[in-house]
């Protein structure tokens, strides 16, 4: 008999293989149109961008983020850089003022009102007609800039561009599993901007058409996801978002798995938050792919993800108990585990074939995303145990996101 | 923008995910009775095997001692049939109908080896070496899983010692006929039968060992009492 545990994994694994498959066919039926440009290209005219850098305790990187910002393969006095230090306690305005002799650079300093209000800062003071927002532990490819551009030149119903946020030199365990995951978003952004439904414009160079926040207002905090609100809504109110795939982003992430789940937190919080505050366009034709498949995928994520992942970690844990009950009865047995090898003893229950599919289309994903914005095929170890490892420490932020915004908690954003 | 739903990409990227079920459904389907036919196979072999025991035994009376003594391989295949059984238990669900059909006729053949190797004992003089093991896979018997991994580890020690396993909850005549003969209730397991003495709850492996020794060593006196 079908238990009702089985019922609702059967559903879910249905539901993310929908998804994937879904994936899969937009790559095949738009994979000519994936362009990756290799060396400098040139643009007609180089329309005027500001790029405003919000600062809060950025002593580290924040020079290394300028220096990449003014080394950028574009008119010096068409790139305006407005260094924002949102009430920084450490050495961070030190550092930011000894740039204000840069003729297009300009530096504020406010009291600490958290990173939408800094990056309101730079719109108030915004007169190009273009705006960008680069996180301080983000530095740009000198092509970025031109490459963004180039898509607001080609298309000008373009109303926002998200370009590829690669991981800056991955050091240790963590950071690699993270360089994987960075991979695979890069395909499924792309795959949403075929689709037209991206869901967020992140802090690493989104680039703006002014009129954006001339219609639809400035950013808000939004549950400390302002780059997830303003994008929705953008979608919302049929503002066009596209994904530069070549464009190259390299930002600093977690290298401690707790670092890591309070980031994590902190995006699945406001993931949460935003979806409930957007639910009206559940569903509602007029929204197309996004309210048909971006944000049910992402509702689904968060219960499959808690769910099968959850699963698996029971069986694993039980299987480790059954050895562990087994290792006090008899001991280390090693002619028992030789018998195992059986090929009889193979598990081929369906779930196992479904998770192997999802399993080969997620590496797909992966190594087409690191094409896509590397412009070459690289194959890495992390690409097979990043999903098993997220497997098991994404429930942990999922269910604590789930708690609390069930019970008002709002993470903090370190 | 794609503001225009493609609904044609929905219901056929849905045919496909269902195909996609339908075929890794097919294809677990496939392994699985191929499985479920390798048991059947092994079991109409012992099943055979022990037809031939029982019947070259009656012929032959006492002449087939020597032949049905060292005859061990038959205990090798039971014992594999039930790690087969058991793998295919927690597969497909102890309450499916072939594993439930097979845990039967596995019982059976065991019930017939059992006393065919006493019918054997008896008249060729041997000492049987024999555990009647009863469990239950309701409730969450864990000492009941505990006493499984002690007794193969027991069997891999001693493979001329024959491991009778019953689950107790099958619908099985037989099975009931020899809980009853050994007064055992549901209440007591796990339960174990060696040299007729009834142990019930969960034995150490170090216990077991040593009550397995000490019954080698009664049953090796009682047959040089009886050669002489």
């Amino acid at each position: 008999m079908v238990s009702v545990s089985d019922v609702i994994f059967y559903v879910l694994v249905f539901l993310s293989v929908y998804v994937q498959v879904f994936f899969l066919i937009t790559f095949l039926e738009n994979r000519k149109k994936i362009i990756t440009r290799k060396g400098e290209i040139k643009l007609t005219n180089y329309p005027s961008v500001t790029i405003a850098v919000p600062c809060w305790n950025e002593e580290n990187t924040v020079e290394k983020t300028v220096r990449s910002l003014l080394d950028l393969n574009y008119p010096k006095d068409k790139v305006k850089i407005f260094l924002i230090d949102d009430g920084s306690t450490d050495n961070t305005w030190n550092i930011i003022r000894h740039f204000v002799h840069y003729p297009n650079i300009k530096v504020f300093r406010k009291a600490n009102g958290g990173k939408h209000t800094a990056l309101n800062l730079g719109l108030e003071h915004l007169e190009t007609d273009f705006f960008g927002g680069l996180d301080a532990d983000s530095f740009v490819d000198s092509e970025s800039l031109v490459r963004i551009m180039s898509y607001f030149e080609k298309d000008d119903t373009v109303m926002a561009i998200v370009p590829s946020v690669i991981v800056n030199n991955p050091k240790g365990f963590v950071q690699n599993i993270q360089k994987t995951e960075y991979f695979m978003g890069i395909f499924v952004k792309k795959m949403l901007d075929f689709l037209g439904a991206i869901y967020v414009t992140p802090g690493t160079l989104t680039v703006f058409n002014k009129k954006v926040f001339d219609d639809l207002g400035p950013y808000r905090h939004a549950y400390n996801g302002e780059d997830m609100e303003i994008a929705y809504r953008m979608q919302k109110n049929h503002y066009k978002i596209a994904y530069c795939n070549d464009a190259r982003v390299y930002t600093n992430t977690p290298e401690t798995v707790q670092k890591l789940y309070r980031q994590r937190l902190r995006w699945f919080y406001s993931f949460i938050n935003n979806t409930l505050d957007y639910r009206s366009i559940l569903f509602k034709r007029k929204y197309g792919n996004f309210a048909f498949f971006t944000l049910p995928t992402g509702i689904v994520s968060v219960f499959a993800v808690g769910y099968i992942l959850g699963k698996i970690v029971y069986n694993v844990t039980n299987f480790f108990y059954s050895q562990f009950i087994q290792f006090q009865a008899a001991g280390f047995d090693l002619s028992a585990r030789i018998n195992n090898l059986d090929s009889f003893f193979i598990n081929t229950k369906m779930s196992l074939f479904l998770i192997i599919i999802v399993y080969f289309i997620i590496i797909f994903a992966i190594m087409f995303g690191r094409r896509m914005s590397e412009g070459k095929f690289r194959f890495s170890f992390s690409m097979f145990y990043f999903l098993p490892i997220f497997s098991i420490i994404a429930p942990a932020w999922i269910f604590m996101a789930i708690f609390n915004t069930v019970f008002s908690r709002i993470p903090v954003w370190r | 923008m794609n503001r225009n739903l493609d609904w044609g990409k929905y219901i056929i990227v849905f045919f496909i995910t269902v195909l996609l079920f339908l075929s890794t459904f097919y294809l677990s389907n496939y392994f699985n009775s191929r499985k479920i036919n390798q048991i059947k196979d092994a079991q109409d072999k012992i099943s055979i095997d022990i037809l031939s025991s029982e019947t070259r035994f009656a012929l032959l009376k006492q002449s087939s001692c020597e032949d049905i003594k060292d005859d061990s391989i038959l205990s090798d295949e039971l014992s594999s049939v039930g790690s087969r059984l058991e793998f295919l238990e927690s597969t497909l669900g102890a309450t499916n109908e072939d594993v439930v059909g097979f845990k039967k006729y596995y019982s059976i053949l065991e019930i017939k080896d059992y006393i065919l190797m006493n019918e054997v004992s008896a008249r060729c003089g041997l000492t049987p070496h024999f555990i009647l093991y009863f469990y239950s896979v309701k409730d969450d018997c864990l000492d009941c899983s505990r006493q499984w991994y002690a007794l193969t580890e027991v069997r891999n020690k001693y493979p001329e010692l024959r491991v009778y396993t019953f689950d107790s909850n099958i619908d099985l005549s037989a099975i009931r006929s020899l809980l009853q003969i050994y007064k055992i209730k549901d209440t007591e397991l796990p339960a174990l039968v060696l040299d007729d003495i009834l142990l019930t709850g969960f034995h150490s492996l170090e216990d077991l060992e040593s009550r397995i020794k000490e019954s080698f060593k009664l049953q090796e006196i009682k047959s040089e009492k009886t050669k002489k």
